[in-house]
């Protein structure tokens, strides 16, 4: 068998063509993100009252773990992220943050026994809660353009996937950066109120994969076939 | 097609990096991460003809498109093997390469050249084959495939051995094997619908005689009927 089945469109890609800049390694333009994202960190920090993050963060191991956690997630997300969208990767990327998301909620859902534990704790009213609700959303806004402008210079093969483990950088970004403003300790009801907000960002930038990264080649058949020259 | 293209100009052990990378630590420890992932196909040694689709592919993204139609047509039949060890069906291998070529068309920027082309190919092969048995799957869900519903004799022993117009002849030559008066009581109390009194008026017969005459003759034309079915 040969290739003549496929002349005309091996002759109009040819046609097509035109020169492309080779993308950098995954990792390095994962780097790039996060260098944005300590940057962003590192405003946020000249606004916040930096000793008393420490303070409340020192103060029992589930809450600096989970920063640690939720850091990690975002780091390991965004490599994952990257490699996702390139179209020989394979989904075992996306088991690369896992680790660090199964910690991050992990020693969240231990900061839920605060209440037995350190009953003098100041735990967040739902008005306060709204505050982190708005902070995680509005900030993964920006952080998501950017990210999402990245991967979209790739070719995701599993776009759906790829958009959700994207998501996760996002919102675990976001999550991390709220540690900044969030003088408040782990209840029940502010991580409700933090799993629903990543939620819904990944399930946002889940329901825009389809617009965020190229269609695939499979549903466009039909408008490269026609754009063919007859000759 | 441009020099580097041409598979008797490389002269490369495929150790040393194809082309200068921009930043030599972070793509070592790139690949060092994806060394993790890497399907059992990547870790060989790559062959002559990998490195020469690997220089093919970038002068392709450098816009080198003799270069690129090479290589595309050179893809097809690799393309067609995955497809086929994936097990798609004849029918849709070349739906499979469409999508493929299609999909190298769109995502080349992505390729690194310093990694196995066939390895980049084979992955973005099995995933569009397994999309496409998806696809299909689903359709078949839906749609029926029934050949047999367009046949107007869905059982072959119903279907008359020649066409309806012989079929006519057929019995004329079979009531024309008749005795006289077996084709007469055929002939005025089936084809002529008569009562059983109108003929005995018409033909001068007894009731009696007409009956068994007609019996006779059915029982005759069944026997032979009969047996042209059983032989076909």
């Amino acid at each position: 068998m040969t290739a003549a089945k496929h002349d005309r469109l091996i002759l109009d890609l040819a046609a097509d063509l035109r020169p492309v800049r080779r993308l950098s390694p995954p990792l390095l333009r994962a780097l790039v993100w996060l260098a944005v994202l300590a940057g962003l960190a590192l405003a946020l920090a000249a606004f916040a009252n930096l000793e008393a993050v420490w303070q409340r963060i020192g103060a029992a191991p589930d809450l600096w773990l989970a920063v640690i956690g939720s850091a990690m997630t975002a780091i390991l997300a965004a490599v994952a992220a990257f490699e996702l969208s390139l179209p020989d990767a394979t989904r075992a990327w996306a088991a690369l943050p896992l680790p660090a998301a199964l910690l991050w909620v992990g020693a969240s859902g231990f900061g839920c026994l605060r209440d037995f534990i350190a009953p003098q704790s100041h735990v967040a009213v739902m008005s306060e809660t709204a505050d982190c609700l708005m902070f995680i959303v509005f900030l993964s806004v920006p952080l998501s353009a950017l990210l999402f402008a990245m991967l979209r210079r790739g070719y995701p093969l599993y776009p759906g996937l790829t958009a959700v483990i994207g998501g996760l950088a996002v919102a675990a970004a976001a999550a991390s950066l709220l540690n900044f403003f969030h003088p408040y300790d782990a209840a029940a009801t502010d991580l409700l109120v933090h799993a629903v907000a990543v939620t819904v960002v990944i399930a946002g930038i889940r329901a825009l994969s389809g617009r965020i990264f190229p269609v695939p080649a499979a549903i466009a058949n039909n408008v490269t076939v026609s754009r063919v020259a007859p000759n | 097609m441009s020099a580097a293209a041409q598979p008797n100009l490389i002269r490369w052990d495929g150790n040393q990096p194809l082309l200068p990378a921009r930043f030599p630590g972070m793509a070592a420890l790139s690949s060092g991460a994806r060394t993790l992932f890497m399907s059992e196909a990547e870790r060989q040694p790559r062959s002559a003809d990998d490195l020469r689709r690997a220089v093919q592919m970038a002068a392709a993204q450098a816009g080198d498109r003799g270069a690129y139609e090479a290589l595309l047509r050179d893809c097809v039949p690799l393309i067609r093997a995955v497809a086929v060890r994936r097990g798609v069906a004849a029918d849709y291998v070349e739906d499979v390469v469409q999508d493929v070529l299609l999909t190298i068309h769109r995502a080349r920027q992505t390729y690194d050249p310093r990694r196995s082309f066939g390895a980049w190919l084979r992955t973005i092969a099995e995933r569009r084959a397994i999309d496409l048995l998806r696809r299909v799957g689903r359709q078949h869900a839906r749609e029926i495939h029934a050949p047999v519903e367009f046949e107007a004799f869905a059982d072959e022993r119903a279907r008359p051995p020649d066409s309806a117009a012989s079929a006519g002849g057929r019995v004329d030559e079979a009531l024309a094997s008749l005795p006289e008066r077996q084709r007469e009581a055929v002939r005025v109390l089936v084809l002529e619908e008569q009562s059983l009194s109108e003929a005995a008026l018409t033909t001068s017969r007894s009731k009696g005689a007409l009956k068994v005459n007609l019996h006779r003759a059915l029982k005759a034309l069944r026997g032979r009927f009969g047996e042209e079915t059983e032989r076909s």
